[in-house]
């Protein structure tokens, strides 16, 4: 296993320039007083309802099923050069993405050039049948990407960022970037007249304009809604956050209906069209008449709006065959294939199960890496080698033999570590970050993303329904 | 505005102004129960607290006896009761919480802060030791929650919404407690008054309701007289400048059914407006004549209609 790249200190524990001045702050603030702030931020946080809801669980008041997603007071801080390069991956691979998902659905050129081998697309259970010769608007099919990135150490000590996971479908966690900074510069706001941090306030402008500007072509001012599934889901605030920052209705399945091939909503002055749902829904529950009959949380007929073109879905439906593990290691070829430009981000070396080579190097070495269902998501369904136990190899291996075209495999990456404020202190503790890309008219986002960290010490497994937290993210401006 | 949305908004405001009548319903009997009467006549006081709610079932199913400490706890925390304090603020809170995007974060936070508060202080004991500071409480959040939304919200739909629920909740609780208020006093108001205590305990059974609805200094002002029956009621009935009458509710009903009219509300409409000049026209002796009971009973059913027309032409359409 490689060592770690911590983001604070180098390899001889000196700390890093662009932490330097952070540091020195730090160390003239008392510990307790570090304490009684994030007792004050947990407290905002209640207040304010940034909770996301858990099923079936009750907390000592009996209020239960809102839980708190633990934030960091730590920062995590990038350099402006990093970012720059970042961004430029990003905007490349997004782009790459939004060509392969408009190819898949039209002439399907990468897969008649052999370049991404056309069962795997064809038979994977995200490509949506459905979606042949749809075009989106602009072509554009994933308008709200989350680009999940890691650091991890090279054996000279530098780090190298990796694309971990494309999310293509209905991304979460915006929100959180949001919060996180309002938190910050409430509780700690001498920090941002030392630092010039980049500002992520506008993200909702970006959104709104991204979504109005991939309405149906013939409507000259777009009603962009939210679909929500309901205050139940776990992202629920996340929505209801959205929706009234873009000062746009936030709409659950019920509240729509289609009429005369449009959709409508249900208002206090009648029937109101809609023409752009930025949809917090999955494809199988979007549409009762199309796919799951048991859904209550679509609007049934939805796909025969979309398919004639008098509604924009956003995301558009069956871009989840784009960001299937399964696909994943293609990407880079992909964005030779599709912009004859040489990969800015690099993807984390991957084993596919699916072949028998990597299948028994896999077998092979079950210790020492990370093995995925393709399909999964959401730190479900996934053995960390280093730390499964003895059986839990053995489980593994046999449903790994039994199916290996559901599974890929990647080298256990040490994630970056980041200090974090724990029970013990300030102790480091493993990171990812979570930029958002918003794909309309052109491609945009707002410096930096989401940091999560995973609290446990020693975790790599940082999302926030195994006991993640997150951290406020520093695009430094210069 | 979406349907749905309003429908939110407006039970979110009555699910609060419940709360708040529920408490000063609460706070009246405790108080009058602290008069020197007989057992008979405080069991009464409860048992007709639990009548107006139409409740008197479901607590018997609970409780069995009727005393004060049980009619507290089933009013004020009991969550198998929907209509309690704690019951009615988890309602509007999770009302407010379901349409967040349409309020302001001040309202919002107000909303979410008096659960969170609430959900600890109802549940402690000394809740029912002594319960008049949490009542008084209720009453405090209460007015913040409907304060904070007229200073700090659009006077648009949502607001109108807002208006409506506060409005047509606090028209049909007032009319409860005068009716049941009235009839425990009926033997002493239209029978034949026996002896001088009467009248001492008349003063402090009528100021008590006055306080009730915070109308004690109001009569004062208005009448400059003895608290007298009738003119209690009047106040509470016809006077259209105290805010918690019937008269005064219902005028804000209507002018904010105006407000958000539609093609299919005229008949709610015309049924709110015909309902607004019945009691401007009304003579508090001719209501006393015709019967108080069978007047409010009346009211209730045409305010029960209105929230039925609400419902139908606003909140719950059905098109397509």
């Amino acid at each position: 296993m490689m060592p770690t790249f911590d983001e604070m200190h180098g390899t001889d524990s000196a700390v890093r320039d662009h932490y330097r001045t952070y540091v020195q702050w730090l160390g003239r603030q008392p510990h307790d007083a570090m304490r009684s702030r994030r007792e004050e931020a947990e407290m905002i946080f209640r207040r304010v309802g940034i909770t996301f809801a858990v099923y079936g669980a009750k907390d000592e008041d009996g209020a239960g099923t809102e839980r708190l997603i633990p934030f960091d007071l730590l920062p995590r801080i990038i350099p402006a050069h990093e970012w720059r390069e970042m961004a430029r991956g990003l905007r490349q691979r997004v782009s790459a993405l939004n060509r392969f998902i408009h190819d898949v659905y039209h002439d399907q050129e990468i897969l008649k050039a052999g370049v991404v081998p056309a069962e795997q697309v064809l038979n994977n259970a995200q490509f949506r049948r459905e979606m042949m010769g749809v075009t989106a608007p602009g072509d554009i099919y994933s308008h709200i990407a989350g680009i999940d990135i890691v650091r991890a150490a090279q054996p000279d000590g530098s780090g190298t960022y990796y694309v971990l996971e494309d999310n293509l479908r209905v991304p979460s966690g915006v929100s959180y970037m949001l919060e996180n900074r309002k938190m910050m510069m409430r509780l700690f706001p001498e920090l941002f007249s030392e630092y010039r941090v980049a500002p992520v306030a506008h993200y909702p402008d970006l959104l709104l304009e991204t979504l109005r500007g991939v309405a149906p072509a013939s409507v000259n001012e777009p009603t962009v809604v939210v679909l929500t599934p309901g205050r139940y889901n776990s992202a629920y605030f996340e929505h209801a956050f959205l929706a009234q920052q873009m000062g746009v209705e936030l709409v659950e399945g019920p509240d729509l209906f289609v009429r005369d091939g449009f959709v409508y909503m249900r208002t206090t002055q009648g029937p109101k069209r809609v023409d752009v749902i930025y949809r917090r829904v999955d494809d199988d529950f979007l549409d009762p008449k199309a796919f799951r009959a048991d859904s209550a949380l679509g609007c049934a007929g939805l796909l025969d709006v979309y398919r004639a073109g008098n509604i924009t879905l956003a995301n558009a439906i069956g871009t989840g065959v784009a960001d299937d593990k399964s696909i994943y290691p293609y990407v880079p070829t992909m964005i030779e294939f599709y912009l004859g430009e040489k990969p800015i981000l690099q993807n984390v070396p991957t084993y596919l199960c699916r072949e028998p080579g990597d299948l028994k190097y896999v077998l092979d070495h079950l210790g020492e890496l990370v093995v995925k269902e393709v399909h999964g998501a959401g730190g479900y369904g996934m053995l960390v080698g280093p730390a499964a136990t003895r059986q839990e190899i053995e489980d593994f291996r046999r449903a790994l033999q039994a199916k290996p075209s559901n599974y890929i495999a990647q080298p256990t990456l040490s994630l970056s570590t980041c200090p974090t404020f724990v029970e013990e202190g300030i102790a480091p503790r493993h990171v990812d970050l979570r930029p958002f890309v918003l794909s309309g008219r052109s491609v945009q986002m707002v410096p930096g993303g989401l940091t999560r960290v995973a609290l446990k010490a020693g975790s790599l497994v940082v999302n926030s329904s195994q006991g993640g937290g997150t951290k406020d993210t520093w695009v430094l401006e210069v | 505005m979406l349907s749905r949305t309003a429908d939110c908004l407006y039970w979110m405001a009555r699910y609060m102004e419940r709360a708040e009548n529920t408490a000063r319903m609460l706070g009246v009997n405790y108080e009058m129960s602290l008069l020197p009467q007989s057992r008979d006549a405080a069991e009464q006081g409860w048992r007709g607290l639990l009548s107006i709610s139409e409740l008197t079932g479901s607590f018997v199913q609970r409780f069995g006896e009727v005393n004060a400490r049980n009619v507290m706890d089933f009013m004020i925390r009991d969550e198998t009761n929907p209509s309690s304090i704690l019951s009615c603020v988890r309602a509007a809170r999770e009302n407010a919480r379901a349409v967040r995007g349409a309020l302001t974060t001040e309202v919002w936070e107000t909303q979410n802060q008096t659960w969170l508060e609430f959900n600890r202080l109802l549940r402690a004991e000394t809740t029912l030791r002594d319960p008049g500071p949490v009542l008084e409480r209720v009453k405090t959040r209460s007015h913040l929650s409907r304060g904070v939304t007229v200073g700090t919200m659009l006077q648009d739909e949502a607001l109108h919404f807002l208006r409506i629920g506060t409005f047509l909740e606090r028209a049909d609780n007032t009319a409860r407690l005068l009716d049941v208020k009235f009839q425990a006093a009926q033997s002493d108001f239209f029978g034949v008054a026996s002896g001088s205590d009467e009248l001492e305990y008349d003063f402090y059974h009528w100021s008590a309701i006055l306080r009730s609805v915070s109308a004690f200094e109001v009569y004062r002002k208005v009448y400059r007289n003895v608290i007298l029956p009738e003119k209690v009621a009047e106040l509470l009935i016809l006077r259209s400048d105290m805010p918690r009458s019937l008269a005064n509710c219902v005028n804000e009903v209507v002018s904010n059914l105006h407000l958000v009219a539609n093609e299919q509300s005229h008949e709610t409409l015309r049924r709110a407006g015909r309902l607004q000049a019945d009691l401007q026209f009304a003579h508090i002796d001719e209501i006393l004549a015709t019967g108080l009971h069978a007047y409010l009973t009346q009211f209730l059913d045409r305010i029960g209609d209105i929230g039925v027309g609400i419902s139908r032409d606003f909140l719950v359409p059905m098109v397509a």
